[in-house]
């Protein structure tokens, strides 16, 4: 008798992406979709693509979607969500797209408390248009905008979306995660099951912050940027929790504590 | 049901909600925020609903989000407040999400003035954001034709899968009109579920995009776009006023100009002056076949635009008639809605 022990997750399609070696958006991609499988969700989601290198998702991801324009993936997913709550929306966002051209949408939507999950990849670098400097690039950190580090004098420094938005009073799930290790990636689900979990209850607005790599535009092997994110940016952007509200309903309670 | 009277802006609200129409995302802005105040209180009444946005970025961009889900959904707003949508337009419009946008027009560039003005000609006849496209724009003159406007929109919008826009301009949004919301028959919206993203259940994913990254697949949906802007020409509308039989003299007009030349030619036909009113109702598409047929016939000699702008309709009467007569113009700006008197004033200088 033959066993699965490991297989693609229905929420994902069968075709190759189109990501760089050792790019972590695809196993940031995996994580989502199973823990969609996981709640049986798949068939009453709708996803929302931001303007960056995962602008194509949706071409991975085995659901319904919707392609935003850059930076406004918040906006796009609170018009389906407030015609249909019924449905299960979520957002999949860059760092440029979240935290620059889209600041105004992703505040005012988490202010809200629309009840909708963002999945925020954060690679510190602008990918898509070829390594330009982030909101969120660290000090000193060489990007083709940037050719001689960031100048937090000039550029200011780094936005930390997850501890930005924690400052507002409207209740929220909010958590870092990192896709630079097996551990991480491990909790970085439970953060994502909790945040969809939050929303299929209807409590809050939820954001999961994903650390992720960019190797090609940071120049650096596949290994050499899981160490680079781990030594560099983890300081910087500490992870885990930083938001869970209390929930009222005893069974919903019960399945974010089991996390 | 019975006349009422109401301000242009409230009808605005009640017209979609009569459509059909139950969410609805704006911005404040003058001269049109009271279609948000109408249906802050009317959408909880009709289970709809509400929401103030954050901008009229994220007012149109919900729309979007809105509308990929297949229901009606509308936005208004006024003419800075459309410039900053243009983006989501274009995108709406990409993606053939059938939707329809209000714009009570103000006097620009930009923060201009609070007044009614028809400086958005141009913007919203050609598109107005990127790329090459089309809305299908309806220029009503009174709070009544507004009324009919929008319910017609969301069919509109529906046949075509193209948003709709409604040229309004302050004066309609502030005037207070009798208006009969029976006159339009409403009618079913149609069935998006082959595209709409509603939930995978039971059949593949449906994708609302709009990125077409092989050049091929991209000229292919241009021309698939192109072509429905050529279907849509059979939407074109005018409406032919006044005149002794043999008008010497055509003026050009749409929604409150067109109303105020409407009284001036009343005045003139009253002194025998032969003057007849050429009013376009949808501006896209505009009625070039109809107007030029008439400005062909021999007893017209000249044509005069009358405008709240600087002329800009001027384009398509110079399209429509291929220059083959003088076209004169006059026209107020600034927020200033000409009047009779002068509209009257201009015609005689001509003849
Ligand atoms: C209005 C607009 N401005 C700029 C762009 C160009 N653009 C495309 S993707 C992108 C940055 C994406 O970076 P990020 O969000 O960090 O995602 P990543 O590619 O790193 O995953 C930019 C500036 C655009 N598509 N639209
Ligand atoms: S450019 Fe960077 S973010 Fe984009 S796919 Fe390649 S590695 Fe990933």
């Amino acid at each position: 008798m033959s066993q699965t022990i490991i297989c693609k997750p229905e929420g994902m399609r069968d075709n190759h992406t189109h990501y760089c070696p050792g790019c972590t958006h695809g196993a940031i991609h995996r994580l989502v979709a199973e823990v969609i499988d996981e709640l049986g969700l798949r068939e009453t989601t709708v996803g929302v693509a931001p303007v960056g290198c995962s602008v194509l998702c949706y071409n991975y991801f085995n659901m319904d979607f919707l392609e935003a324009a850059h930076g406004r993936a918040p906006a796009f997913a609170v018009g389906m969500k407030r015609i249909r709550p019924d449905l299960n929306v979520f957002t999949y966002q860059g760092d440029g797209d979240l935290a620059s051209i889209g600041t105004n949408e992703i505040l005012h939507a988490a202010n809200r408390g629309e009840k909708i999950t963002v999945i925020f990849v954060n690679n510190a670098i602008y990918g898509m248009t070829g390594g330009q400097m982030a909101p969120t690039t660290l000090p000193q950190q060489v990007t083709t905008t940037s050719p001689m580090g960031r100048n937090v004098e000039e550029a200011g420094w780094p936005i930390r979306v997850r501890e930005l938005l924690s400052t507002l009073r409207t209740p929220a799930y909010i958590a870092r995660g990192s896709s630079h290790s097996p551990q991480w990636l491990i909790r970085t689900k439970q953060y994502i099951r909790k945040a969809f979990q939050y929303q299929k209850s209807n409590t809050c607005f939820s954001l999961v912050e994903v650390l992720s790599t960019c190797p090609t535009n940071w120049g650096m092997t596949p290994v050499e940027s899981t160490e680079w994110l781990a030594d560099n940016m983890i300081p910087y952007y500490p992870l885990g929790e930083l938001k869970t509200p209390e929930v009222e309903d005893g069974a919903t309670k019960k399945m974010l504590e089991v996390n | 049901m019975a006349k009422k009277l109401m301000k242009g802006n409230e009808a605005i609200g009640e017209a979609a909600i009569r459509a059909g129409a139950l969410h609805y995302f704006a911005y404040p802005i003058t001269p049109q925020t009271e279609v948000a105040e109408y249906l802050a209180r009317r959408m909880p009444e009709v289970g709809g609903v509400f929401l103030q946005a954050e901008s009229e970025l994220g007012a149109s961009n919900m729309l979007f989000g809105a509308a990929a889900s297949g229901k009606r959904a509308f936005t208004s707003s006024s003419s800075p407040g459309i410039s900053l949508m243009s983006e989501a337009i274009s995108y709406i419009t990409c993606a053939e999400l059938p939707t329809v946008l209000i714009n009570v027009c103000r006097a620009g560039p930009g923060l201009g003035g609070i007044l009614p003005s028809q400086g958005d000609y141009l913007q919203s006849t050609r598109g107005g954001g990127h790329g090459d496209y089309h809305l299908l724009v309806l220029a009503p003159a009174t709070v009544q034709e507004t009324v009919e406007h929008i319910m017609m929109a969301f069919d509109l919008a529906d046949k075509y899968r193209n948003p709709v826009m409604i040229f309004a301009d302050g004066l309609i949004g502030q005037m207070m009109e009798p208006v009969d919301f029976d006159a339009v028959p409403v009618s079913k919206p149609m069935d998006h579920s082959s595209w709409a993203a509603t939930g995978a259940k039971g059949r593949d994913p449906h994708i609302v995009k709009t990125l077409y990254l092989n050049p091929i697949d991209n000229e292919k949906h241009n021309i698939h776009l192109a072509e429905k802007y050529e279907r849509m020409q059979v939407e074109a509308r005018h409406e032919i006023y006044g005149g002794l039989g043999k008008p010497e003299l055509i003026i050009t007009a749409f929604g409150t100009s067109a109303r105020v030349a409407k009284t001036a030619i009343d005045q003139l036909n009253e002194e025998g002056v032969d003057v007849a009113l050429f009013r376009p109702i949808t501006i896209y598409p505009f009625p070039f076949k109809a107007l030029a047929e008439l400005a062909k016939k021999k007893h017209v000699k000249t044509l005069l635009s009358v405008e709240m702008n600087s002329g800009q309709m001027i384009e398509d009467v110079r399209l429509a008639t291929q220059s083959k007569k003088p076209i004169h113009f006059f026209g107020r700006q600034g927020g200033i809605v000409p009047s009779p008197e002068e509209v009257v004033e201009a015609v005689k200088k001509l003849l």
